[in-house]
């Protein structure tokens, strides 16, 4: 593994907005390619401020951003926003055509990797709803299929299942878990939940708030897939106390 | 059973039986308390009014329709179209919406001596087509400058991820966001554009005016209240026409996503 440079590397990233808040304060990481890396932390700490400026959405003020192993930012990048940020005018096959309709691939064409992305979150049978009249987890699974859509090399998410319920969510977790696999796109996932951040990634990055900065970086070891059998194992258990640990010193210092 | 006039059929029902009502008060008022024609006539008498001046009301009522109508379409288009340049253009933004402003606040009434001496007393239609522009076109402009800009901003960076060009911003995200905003400002475009062509037949006055506001004019100077109600009465008729015109076109456009057209479940 040592050698191969990675494909994300993020170093002493800033970010002040004009408010004048501090969002990020000098943020080192580095993500390799086909990598799953978790962003945890308390709200307001930064991580979605993190995520713009990985996709390229936003400039940080200070330190540098590079893509060692493709030399630029992939002109393909997934996102999932923190809510599903869906076109209330174009029903859902629309939305999920809409990265492929910019790039001006013709809609005979796209439609059959439209109706792929929709059947791989489950919404096959809603590709002419509108998206009112969808509950909020199948908007945001809409909004999943429409990031997947382009099969990117890169898949961003920031909290995509945080309103969703324990089951589904830990249906769409083993899903996207499956995706990846198969798939090997690097993805940086954006979290509230410490297990869901452990099951899921290689590695958690705990952040802290005021200013942004990274606490800790914890490499999960267990192999894929991982299913219930992991979420009760020792290490599983014993990665969840370190992680709240390292988010409890954040907290207090 | 919800007991809201929900239905189409009551939504119409209703006001109609409301007028009727208030019209038969009328009747009886003016004929129980013998109030001369030339101060209030009654119902009847306007309906029988507007029966024997039939022709020349019609003709009438065609002259401001296709003044109103013109000045309305005229307004949608370049007050959509000026909004578009202004997106796309901060600087001419900047250096002309003062100026739209200061057209809109100015009253029409004010100006139209102005415009009527200089398109010509020859051509005056186009001198009252123009009036009724500059009223009506204010509100589409600052409706649509507004729509195009809210936008939601996650869709925007969305776009921009993909690489979207400007047109296609402006085309798959922009439009479609100003719709709802556009069609408000149509509603409220469509009646001041009646309201602007009527004043400007006032102003215009007998030159070659031959508008329902002219009838209006002349049937007050003759005394001739019957008739002057029967033109008011095609007036108001007209306006109430085109605002549920463009009521309909709205719901039809926005009744699959925007929350002013849904129609709620309860
Ligand atoms: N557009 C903005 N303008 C000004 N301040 C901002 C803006 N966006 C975020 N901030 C500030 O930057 C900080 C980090 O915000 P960010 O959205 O990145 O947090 P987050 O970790 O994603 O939080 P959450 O988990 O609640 O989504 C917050 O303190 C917030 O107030
Ligand atoms: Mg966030």
């Amino acid at each position: 593994m040592t050698g191969t440079p990675p494909l994300i590397e993020l170093a002493g990233i800033g970010k002040t907005y004009g408010s004048g808040t501090v969002a990020l304060g000098g943020v080192d990481a580095s993500v390799r390619e086909g990598g799953f890396v978790s962003l945890v932390g308390p709200s307001g700490c930064g991580k979605s401020t993190l995520l713009r400026i990985v996709a390229g959405l936003i400039a940080p003020d200070r330190g540098q951003i590079s893509w060692p192993a493709s030399g630029t930012r992939p002109s393909d990048i997934g996102f999932v926003f923190q809510d599903a940020t869906l076109m209330p005018w174009a029903r859902v096959a629309e939305n999920v055509y809409l990265p492929l309709k910019l790039k001006g691939i013709p809609k005979d064409e796209a439609m059959p990797r439209v109706r792929d992305a929709l059947a791989r979150v489950g919404l096959a049978d809603f590709a002419s709803a509108f998206p009112r009249e969808l509950s909020g987890g199948m908007k945001m699974r809409v909004s999943i299929a429409r990031a997947l859509v382009t099969e990117p090399p890169v898949l961003l998410m920031d909290e995509p299942f945080a309103a969703l319920d324990e089951f589904t969510r830990e249906k769409l977790d083993d899903d996207l878990v499956d995706l990846w696999t198969s798939q090997k796109f690097t993805t940086i996932f954006v979290t509230h939940s410490i297990y869901e951040s452990i099951y899921l990634s290689e590695r958690v990055l705990v952040m802290g708030a005021r200013p942004g900065r990274i606490l800790a970086d914890i490499a999960i070891e267990a192999p894929y897939p991982r299913g219930r059998a992991f979420r009760e194992s020792t290490p599983y258990v014993e990665t969840c106390a370190r992680v709240s640990a390292a988010l409890r010193e954040g907290v207090s210092r | 059973m919800n007991r809201e006039p929900s239905s189409r059929s009551m939504r119409l029902l209703v006001p109609l039986i409301v007028g009727l009502v208030f019209l038969g008060f009328w009747e009886l008022l003016v004929r129980a308390s013998d109030i001369p024609p030339f101060v209030l006539p009654a119902p009847s008498v306007i309906a029988e009014s507007l029966a024997q001046n039939f022709g020349s009301l019609m003709t009438s009522l065609w002259a401001t329709l296709r003044v109103t109508l013109a000045a309305f379409l005229l307004a949608v288009v370049g007050g959509i179209g000026l909004a578009i340049l202004f997106s796309q253009n901060r600087l001419l933004e900047t250096a002309l919406f003062p100026y739209a402003v200061a057209l809109q606040v100015t009253p029409v009434v004010a100006i139209a001596p102005l415009i009527i001496i200089w398109v010509g007393y020859d051509r005056v239609e186009i001198a009252v087509l123009i009036l009724a522009w500059i009223v009506a076109f204010f509100p589409i402009l600052s409706n649509t400058t507004l729509g195009l800009r809210s936008a939601d901003h996650n869709l925007r960076d969305l776009f921009r991820l993909y690489g979207a060009s400007r047109w296609q911003v402006l085309s798959e995200l922009q439009l479609p966001s100003a719709l709802p905003y556009i069609l408000a400002g149509m509603k409220i475009s469509g009646g001041l554009a009646l309201i602007g062509a009527v004043v400007a037949e006032f102003v215009a006055g007998s030159g070659a005016a031959t508008g329902l506001a002219w009838r209006i004019v002349e049937a007050g100077n003759r005394l001739d209240i019957p008739r002057m109600f029967a033109a008011l009465f095609l007036l108001s008729t007209l306006g109430i026409c085109i605002f549920f015109a463009l009521t309909l076109l709205e719901q039809r456009l926005l009744r699959n996503w925007h929350e002013s057209a849904i129609r709620r479940e309860i």
